[in-house]
């Protein structure tokens, strides 16, 4: 699967929170078409690697380079035009926006009309306010159809906690990314519902194209799905590999449990 | 006093028939809550006596010769406390105790307690020398409270009142819903007609119908009481006839979907503006100037909303631009401006005015946008003042003549076929209406753009925002300039209007009655702004413009106040709120109307796999 180029490419990484080092000297390559999961004790600097991936922490030393060109330096918002969107830990909609205006309204910077063709309603304006809503039908389609039909002019707020978390997954896809960072994903959902998820994750590479970094604590989940697994421990990388190596690591035991238990038996069962 | 209440409160209780055993507890406590209501009262009735209103607001007579709007100030209080006394908070399958003669009992028990305020301070007043610390307190005060008589019957007079007034607003409950409906309807028309007085006479002689107003209201001001009656008995038939038409209405035009919505709404608008079109024609002066100066701060009050209402972004010192438009206008068209004086026509100059305000508004925007919450609250004020004082300084007098203003500023000419000036106020009106239009067409279009979403993703998370591809900063300066463009227009016409610009117009308080409108009008929403500017303006009055109530002027602000309190209380989201607003404000009401309709959404059932769609 890893061949040529990355896609992502993390280079001697540090983030540090004053005397903190969340992320301490990483490496890490991601290829397009790859599905990789990111595990690790709380505190291991997962969610702090995503931040800073999305520009949303900044960098203390080392570079991020995505297709070849490094992320630093640049807002939040254009990372995303560059290609890379993200999901949040504690799902983070515009609730009080609707269905179909969270996944239009995430397809800013792939439009352009500005205030001249609103005011006029301009020919172009009207085309791409179609195309807008277009692609926010077909990416909510893409979860069957618990978000379209009467749903989609409903405010995200009235959706149950498993529809918020594939809506906020559908407002990344809108974004029209090469690359998705989902920050836990099945979080909080039932065993039947994070199960059809791990198959949607990969239905998004296959269908969709979509490169895919994900965090996860639930390991059936990493299991499935992952083509490579990234353990990170105290913002290091601790090991990286297939998922039947990784999970038999002896250091990633210790890193879970602190103790010589098989992982899966332990957070699985 | 207060030791003559628990008896009363007692038969309050033993009147009310429970009609269900588990109603008893919560009438149990309703001494205690007759009391509280009642203090507060009683603290509020005190507090508008000495503040001045009634005698004040004494000349001001509704219906003559019975009421005047000094007393109304003073009798609306046990009546609101009588009434809100027996007011329950519905619970889904919760007994209520059914409205009964413990009503009227509660509300007279509960408007004597306020009443009773009034009396405290009359006995007060007559045994101490209280001039010192109450400033306000004059004979004429004490004559007023006293209704002419020796302070002893001051002191039983308020009582009774209260007691009668509070059992008024108390009975109000025991109305069935068509008939308080008509009460409502009949004190509204009363009241009304009082207030717009200025208004229909002035509109009346326009259309020579004097012999009608001559009828209706009193030679020196006020409603004849014949014609009050004649007015409520009136306007109770046809609320009894009319038996809610006008919300059922409401109710089927919101019902309907597509093109027939598109197409009543068209013509909703198209009336509006033909009435807004052909009223002025028939009114005077007086009724024009109103017109033209609510217009203004409708102007104003739909950029302000664009910042606040639609990006979020609370800007309290808005004025800046109104400021910056009014002196940009004056200088380009007034030939005796101090530095330089191209003496542009009024139109070439407001394409001139509009751009300096726009890159004002780039300028101040820049540094404060990437602030946020509190701290750009805090910066905007701070750039508002700073505007003003430049126009005041020293420094720069010899560009805006310092505190002497720019004077003498032309009308303005459009396309040299007329002049619109300060002189000709109905002129005035159809220009300010022209860029209302315009202004309303902005806000309209914008709020369904692409950039109305991404101003209300910022609005929602900024964060989020950013994340999901939205250039915050830029969005947010754009809707800071747009805000700007239009308070211009605002300014550039104020400034012509007017004749004359002083730092003066520009005070903070301006960008505070313009913040106040939007809030109480309703955050976001057009018709709710337009709403607001006319109710507070076009009654109350604005900074320096008279309304239809003059005699508020000096009472003004503490209204203001009062009403913003009150809004936040009770109604938070405005008084014609936008259904996005009520829906961030009220998200559990909205949550359970969705569950009763069915349409809530559980986990339950949903483990079901979507097929794969076909990706093309």
């Amino acid at each position: 699967m890893s061949s040529g180029e990355p896609l992502l490419e993390i280079r001697d990484l540090d983030v540090a929170f004053g005397g903190l080092k969340a992320v301490n000297g990483l490496n890490i390559q991601v290829y397009e078409g790859e599905i990789v999961s990111v595990i690790g004790p709380n505190g291991a600097g997962k969610t702090t690697l995503f931040n800073a991936i999305s520009a949303m922490v900044p960098v203390t030393a080392g570079d991020i380079l995505f297709e070849g060109s490094s992320l630093l330096g640049l807002d939040p918002n254009q990372v995303t035009s560059r290609g890379i969107a993200r999901t949040f830990q504690n799902v983070r909609l515009f609730t009080n926006m609707t269905i179909l205006e969270n996944v239009m309204v995430a397809q800013h910077c792939r439009t352009k009309r500005g205030a001249w063709g609103a005011l006029f309603y301009t020919r172009a304006f009207r085309s791409e306010e179609a195309e807008i809503r277009a692609w926010g039908e077909k990416v909510l389609g893409f979860f069957g159809s618990r978000l379209v039909g009467f749903r989609l002019n409903q405010p995200a707020s009235v959706l149950s906690y498993a529809n918020r978390r594939r809506l906020e997954i559908a407002r990344a896809m809108a974004t029209r990314p090469k690359l998705l960072l989902l920050d836990e994903p099945v979080a909080g959902m039932n065993p039947v519902e994070s199960a059809e998820l791990t198959r949607l994750i990969g239905r998004l590479r296959d269908e969709w194209g979509f490169a895919i970094v994900f965090i996860e604590h639930d390991m059936s989940v990493v299991r499935d799905v992952s083509d490579r697994v990234i353990v990170l421990n105290h913002g290091e990388l601790l090991t990286e590999g297939l998922y039947a190596d990784v999970s038999m690591d002896p250091r990633v035991i210790e890193a879970y449990l602190g103790q010589d238990t098989i992982i899966e038996d332990a957070i699985t069962s | 006093m207060t030791a003559t209440l628990p008896p009363e409160t007692g038969a309050a209780g033993a009147s009310a028939e429970p009609p269900l055993a588990a109603s008893r507890p919560a009438l149990a406590q309703d001494w205690r809550r007759l009391v509280r209501m009642g203090a507060v009262g009683a603290v509020a009735q005190v507090f508008i006596a000495l503040s001045n209103m009634p005698v004040r607001l004494d000349e001001r007579v509704i219906v003559k010769p019975v009421l005047s709007l000094g007393y109304l100030t003073l009798l609306i209080v046990p009546f609101a406390a009588g009434h809100r006394v027996g007011h329950q908070i519905k619970r889904e399958g919760m007994p209520q105790h059914a409205a009964g003669a413990h009503e009227v009992a509660g509300g007279a028990a509960c408007g004597a307690v306020a009443g009773g305020g009034l009396s405290l301070l009359a006995v007060l007043l007559a045994n101490f020398d209280l001039r010192e610390p109450l400033v306000n307190w004059s004979p004429m005060l004490a004559e007023l409270l006293a209704f002419g008589n020796a302070t002893r019957f001051a002191v039983v007079i308020w009582l009774l009142i209260g007691a009668a007034v509070g059992a008024l607003g108390g009975g109000l409950r025991l109305l069935g819903p068509r008939t308080r409906r008509a009460v409502v309807t009949m004190a509204l028309a009363v009241g009304g007609a009082a207030v717009l007085e200025p208004l229909v006479v002035d509109l009346a002689e326009g259309m020579r119908l004097e012999a009608l107003t001559d009828r209706l209201y009193a030679r020196r001001g006020g409603i004849n009481w014949t014609s009050a009656l004649g007015l409520a008995a009136g306007s109770g038939i046809l609320a009894v006839l009319g038996r809610g038409r006008i919300q059922q209405a409401r109710a089927h035009i919101a019902e309907l979907e597509g093109a027939q919505r598109t197409r009543t709404n068209g013509l909703l608008i198209l009336a509006t503006a033909a009435v807004l079109i052909v009223l002025p024609l028939f009114a005077g002066k007086l009724t024009n100037e109103l017109l033209a100066n609510v217009g203004l701060f409708v102007l104003l009050a739909l950029g302000l909303n664009v910042v606040v209402g639609l990006a979020g972004i609370l800007d309290l010192g808005y004025v800046a631009f109104f400021a910056v438009g009014s002196y940009s206008a004056a200088v380009l068209t007034a030939a005796t401006s101090p530095r330089i004086n191209p003496e542009l026509p009024w139109l070439v100059a407001l394409i001139v005015v509009v751009i300096i305000t726009g890159l004002v508004g780039l300028f101040i925007g820049a540094p404060v946008i990437r602030m946020r919450g509190d701290y750009l609250a805090i910066v905007t004020l701070g750039f508002g003042e700073i505007i003003r004082l430049i126009f005041l300084s020293d420094w720069l007098s010899g560009w805006f003549g310092g505190s002497q203003g720019i004077t003498k500023i032309p009308g303005a000419g459009i396309f040299g076929l007329t002049s619109v000036a300060g002189t000709d106020p109905r002129r005035v009106f159809y220009l300010v209406l022209a860029f209302c239009a315009i202004a309303i067409y902005v806000s309209w279009r914008l709020e369904r753009s692409r950039l109305g979403r991404a101003w209300m993703a910022v609005r929602e998370d900024e964060t989020v925002a950013e994340a999901m591809g939205i250039n915050t900063v830029n969005v947010k300066l754009l809707a800071f300039v747009v805000g700007a463009i239009l308070g211009s227009f605002s300014g550039a016409i104020f400034a012509n209007k007017v004749g004359s610009v002083f730092p003066s117009s520009f005070l903070i308080l301006v960008s505070m009655v313009i913040l106040v409108v939007v809030i109480f009008g309703g955050m976001g929403s057009i018709i709710g702004v337009i709403a607001g500017a006319a109710l507070l303006i076009g009654v109350l009055g604005g900074p320096k413009q008279p309304g239809l109530l003059q005699e508020f002027s000096e009472f003004k602000l503490l209204i203001y106040g009062a009403l913003l309190v009150w809004m936040m209380l009770a109604r938070p989201e405005g008084l014609i709120p936008s259904a996005r607003r009520t829906r961030e404000l009220h998200q559990e009401e909205f949550l359970q109307d969705a569950w009763l309709r069915g349409e809530v959404d559980t986990d339950d059932g949903n483990g079901a796999e979507p097929e794969a769609t076909e990706r093309s």
